[in-house]
């Protein structure tokens, strides 16, 4: 039990803390510190304590369920391997954080820096923990998305923000590959547990599938481990604050690639194109970083350039597929990671303490800063591969690696060569860096006189430089039990032999490495006039820039051809794109329908004269409509509502009661919303001087042929459904069960607000989300001024109350209409009794909360006809917005509510009860449901139609009366 | 009656797409009120046209005489939802109409 809980803790810790640290307040930088470092020390303390439980590769699991159907469960998984880096995450992790406390600046908004950094420590520690392919990939794109943000961290700088873009987009890339390869590495397997999949290796590697999945992988390891040719965006992120560097191109995130090779290693090395591809891009990798890195000019970039080096040397033991070359990859994981983390820290301290970075400018600064010099000389000897330090005993196992025979000559000739070189061009950058920045004269154009940093900054150097030093002289007690824990979870339990120790007499590897010190003394003598010169960047490859190609290939495809392609394709003007539009959905009926659709009977039979009646007048409304919205728009308006009712009144004929009622009450209530609008509208006459041919126009010929197709179409199809007998589809599940589950006769509102109880919550969601919107856009908008003046009715009466001395500008209008609006006024209380009974009945009648709640926002909206705005508000304070509130939440409680009870979200219960008055009743919970509906739609209509109303009032008041509606329009929008 | 209600559909469908491409924006408002009475029509009819048979549970009915809910309860929800594009679309237009100074759909005249 214990272990499993210390597992999530070990993924959840982090991210817990991130969120806790992101709120504290901008100016926290020691309460920000304290707090990440008791998350790192506690992570670093659990991680030591399991190490009991894996050791003697046994593995730690603990599963929870997350889509048992599809064979997912979040799986956290510890074996030796996982646990060396998780080790290392929190370890190094901790060290940053203490770093990071004094080299942050208080002016920076820390609280952000280190919840960042703990997200993306929770990140690789979930990817270094999943016991699941897929939860891996997920992990991985978490790392890649906390990196972008750490190297942003400073996102007022330019480089920082390209080179964060540049190191997303590279690594975000690969994690789709990986994405990708994941998926078909576990259709190969048949499943995503992880195990399963270690287990499996034979399968996978003889599976046709076995390449595709291997070069998906492979593009996803390196591109996050920055190999050639996606090397580039690791100089890049150096941008970034130098703990960020520290710890992500250490023991995180370029690691990341290393970490997967290693895991599936198991599974998918061993065959040649594994050992081709993979060895040699390490090599290229290796040699190139190498290289590149003696001739930079900026202390991060030589750092940047050598761990892209030491990665390449990482990927080629990996590809090497022996059991031994595997130790020394894993060694040297651990190794370059406490030795390049020390180096950045170092950097960051001669920056901060310099004010520069420009090797150029550096200097002597051995007797400015002893300690420090003293730490980063361990730590670049370490990086050289000199002896007594980490770094000599995996490089010379590197060495003794290369140099076995192999049978093919171009292996056996290439691989120990470029070692040797390799190895010689790391003795290069290393010295330069030593010789350059801590010897020689003095730098006098310093800004300030550089000095020892504050002791506790320089503890984390301290204490991973020692480690670099009891690993190098007693390996074998201080790393040699856990490098074999985390070996044996990769290889099995038949080790390879190998030795850690210092001396191994005179061999093979040792010569190699005599050679690569001294030919890389001997390089850097050499080069000295050349690398004096200052020149930036390394000879005869500057040209191959990556940044460059990558920046263009950018440009090309997200500027370039996206705007051809819009210039291609693209217009400004609506008409045509709906013409488009419409042709295609024209096309698309039309093309399955090809093929014919059957036979079609022609016939009256059935013909309702009644209903015929009435469609007459319908087509002739929608006709009518069609021709009248550009200049009568009142009439066309009222030819709508005429097509509207003849659908209402086809609803109530054909059985559909509940249809016809909403689509009625729909209508009334579209009506007055459309009419509150009109008065904004432009003005338009019909001109007779026109041209009567422009009638003929060919787009109108266009558009007439468009839409008489369509509507052809439309009637085509609807004929051809209509006259086919259904298929015995759900229906007669819903009529079998609405009375006996559902507890209601009314089958439609019983699918609303039972069997399908939880599209009706999205869709009250909807319109809730609508009818705030268009508060939102009107509170921020204002529409046009008024584009008809007062009636002349209305105008006399003002000018009449204006010369009365005994009468008030306004009050004889107030008794206009003043029959009605008593009747209306009277017809309230009759209006929200109906509502009730509709709502109440709906279980068992036609009726409903949509149907009521539109009832009662037509009760509302009566009210507002017959008084005015100003009237209805100061006696009768409706709150939509509350209203839409209540509604939903009374909707979702109730759905929570079946949790109580043990049963899935919105499961309905209910019993006959014989309430006094109303007689026998169904009290179900989806009365309740039903109520938020109800609720939530009365909010919804109210909000939009007084939302739109309040327009009037604005517009007349005096305030508004002298802007005029452009001015108006942009102070809203601005 | 079938062909009555087919031919009724297309009218609508077919003066409500051409409203939908004319230029002024109430014009389309109008236009996709009749495109959607087309829609909800045929959506509706797919479950068969029968009279007097509302899906009001009764005892002693055999179920297999009552009209399809389901398309029914497509349609409801669908109406309220055509209520609130309208309403949406109608506050867009007055919007427009008050930045652009036009009710031309483009924004602008041409």
């Amino acid at each position: 039990m214990f272990e499993h809980a210390s597992l999530l803790f070990l993924v959840l810790l982090p991210f817990l803390g991130s969120i806790v640290v992101a709120f504290l307040p901008t100016r926290a930088r020691g309460i920000a510190a304290a707090i990440s470092g008791i998350v790192a020390i506690a992570l670093t303390a659990l991680a030591v304590l399991s190490y009991g439980d894996v050791a003697g590769e046994r593995v730690l699991r603990s599963e929870l369920q997350w889509l048992p159907q599809l064979g997912l469960n979040v799986i956290i998984r510890m074996d030796g391997l996982s646990w060396l880096f998780t080790t290392m995450i929190a370890s190094i992790g901790g060290l940053v954080v203490l770093y990071a406390r004094y080299y942050m600046s208080a002016k920076d908004p820390v609280p952000r820096f280190f919840a960042l950094l703990l997200a993306f420590m929770g990140a690789m520690l979930g990817m270094v923990l999943s016991g699941n392919l897929i939860q891996l990939v997920l992990f991985w794109e978490l790392t890649s998305i906390f990196s972008f943000l750490l190297i942003g961290y400073w996102h007022q700088n330019a480089a920082a923000r390209d080179g964060a873009r540049m190191a997303l987009v590279i690594t975000g890339t690969g994690g789709l590959a990986l994405f990708a390869g994941m998926l078909l590495l576990g259709h190969m397997v048949g499943s995503f547990d992880l195990d399963v999949v270690l287990a499996s290796g034979d399968i996978v590697r003889t599976h046709p599938l076995y390449t595709p999945t291997l070069v998906l992988i492979l593009l996803a390891a390196f591109t996050k481990s920055a190999q050639f040719p996606f090397h580039f965006w690791l100089p890049r992120a150096m941008a970034a604050p130098t703990p960020v560097s520290a710890y992500l191109h250490s023991a995180t995130m370029v690691k990341a690639g290393v970490f997967l090779l290693a895991l599936l290693w198991p599974v998918l090395a061993g065959t040649p194109i594994w050992f081709w591809i993979v060895t040699y891009v390490g090599l290229a990798t290796l040699l190139l970083g190498a290289y590149s890195a003696i001739f930079q000019q900026d202390l991060k970039g030589v750092l940047a350039y050598s761990t892209v080096s030491h990665l390449g040397l990482i990927v080629t033991l990996l590809g090497m597929s022996t059991p031994l070359a595997l130790v020394a990859a894993v060694f040297h994981i651990a190794n370059h990671a406490t030795f390049k983390a020390s180096l950045f820290m170092a950097a960051g301290i001669i920056d901060h303490e310099t004010g520069t970075r420009d090797i150029r400018r550096l200097g002597g600064l051995a007797r400015f800063m002893p300690a420090t010099a003293t730490l980063a000389i361990v730590a670049s000897a370490a990086m050289a591969g000199v002896p007594l330090l980490n770094g000599f005993l995996s490089k010379e196992m590197f060495f003794s690696e290369t140099a076995l025979r192999n049978p093919i000559p171009f292996v056996d000739v290439s691989l120990p060569v470029v070692a040797i070189i390799a190895g010689a061009f790391a003795v290069t950058y290393s010295l330069r860096f030593i010789l350059k920045v801590f010897f020689g004269p003095p730098s006098t154009d310093l800004d300030r006189t550089p000095h020892e940093p504050p002791a506790l900054m320089r503890r984390p150097i301290e204490i991973l430089v020692l480690a670099c030093l009891l690993v190098g002289i007693i390996p074998a007690i201080t790393i040699g039990p856990f490098l074999a824990t985390a070996v044996s979870s990769v290889l099995g339990p038949d080790l390879p032999y190998y030795s850690l120790a210092v001396w191994h007499g005179l061999n093979m590897p040792l010569l190699m490495s005599v050679v690569a010190l001294g030919g890389g003394v001997l390089l850097y003598v050499l080069l000295r006039p050349y690398l004096a010169r200052g020149i930036d960047g390394p000879p005869f490859i500057a040209h191959l820039a990556g940044p460059r190609i990558f920046e263009r290939l950018l440009i090309l495809l997200s500027v370039k051809w996206a705007k051809s392609l819009e210039r291609l394709l693209g217009t400004r003007r609506l008409q045509p794109q709906l013409a488009i539009l419409v042709a295609v959905a024209i096309l698309a009926a039309v093309t399955p329908t090809l093929a014919g659709v059957g036979p079609l009977r022609f016939s009256f039979a059935g013909v309702e004269p009644g209903l015929v009646l009435v469609w007459i007048v319908g087509m002739a409304c929608a006709v009518g409509a069609a021709t009248q919205a550009k200049y009568h728009r009142l009439a066309a308006l009222m030819l709508m509502g005429g097509a509207g009712l003849a659908t209402s009144v086809t609803f109530v004929w054909y059985s559909a009661p509940d249809l016809a009622l909403t689509q009625l009450l729909v209508e009334v209530v579209t009506t007055i919303l459309i009419l509150l609008g009109l008065r904004w509208l432009p003005k338009r006459f019909e001109d007779a001087g026109i041209d009567p041919l422009r009638k003929f126009s060919p787009r109108r010929l266009r558009d007439l042929a468009l839409a008489i197709m369509a509507g052809a179409g439309m009637a085509l199809l609807s004929y051809a459904v209509m006259t086919r007998d259904a298929p015995d589809g759900i229906a007669r599940f819903f009529l079998d069960n609405a009375y006996s589950e559902g507890g209601g006769r009314n089958v439609v509102n019983v699918i609303l607000v039972d069997f399908r109880g939880f599209d009706t919550l999205g869709e009250i969601t909807v319109l809730g989300i609508v009818a705030l919107t268009t508060y939102a856009l009107l509170r921020r908008f204002r529409p046009a001024a008024d584009s008809i003046p007062r009636p002349e009715q209305q105008r006399i009466q003002s000018e009449v109350e204006v010369e009365r001395a005994d009468h008030e500008e306004g009050t004889i209008l107030s008794d206009f209409l003043f029959v009605p609006a008593v009747i209306m006024r009277w017809l309230f209380p009759a209006i929200v009794t109906l509502a009730a009974f509709l709502l109440l009945r709906g279980h068992d009648l036609p009726g409903g909360g949509f149907i009521a709640g539109i009832t009662m926002a037509i009760g509302f909206i009566l009210q507002y006809l017959a008084g005015g705005t100003r009237w209805v508000e100061d006696r009768l304070r409706i709150l939509p917005v509350y209203w839409i509130a209540a509604g939903l939440l009374l909707a979702l409680a109730t759905g929570a509510g079946a949790w109580l009870f043990g049963v899935p979200f919105l499961t309905t219960y209910f019993q006959y009860a014989d309430l006094p008055v109303l007689g026998r009743l169904p009290v179900a919970s989806a009365l309740l449901f039903d109520l938020g509906v109800f609720v939530l739609v009365v909010g919804a209509t109210v909000l939009i139609l007084v939302a739109i109303a309040h327009q009037s009032l604005r517009a007349a008041s005096p305030r508004a009366k002298g802007a005029s509606g452009s001015a108006d329009a942009s102070r809203g929008a601005s | 009656m079938e062909l009555v209600l087919a031919i009724s559909i297309g009218v609508l469908a077919g003066s409500g797409i051409w409203l939908l491409l004319r230029p002024r924006s109430f014009q389309v408002i109008i236009g996709l009120s009749l495109l959607s009475y087309a829609v909800n029509l045929f959506i509706f009819s797919m479950g068969g046209l029968k009279s007097d048979a509302a899906p009001i549970l009764e005892q002693g009915v055999d179920v297999s005489t009552y009209a399809d809910p389901v398309p029914q309860a497509l349609v409801l929800t669908a109406i309220v939802i055509g209520f609130a594009m309208t309403a949406l679309f109608l506050v867009v237009l007055l919007a427009a109409r008050g930045l652009t100074g036009t009710d031309h759909v483009d924004g602008r005249e041409r």
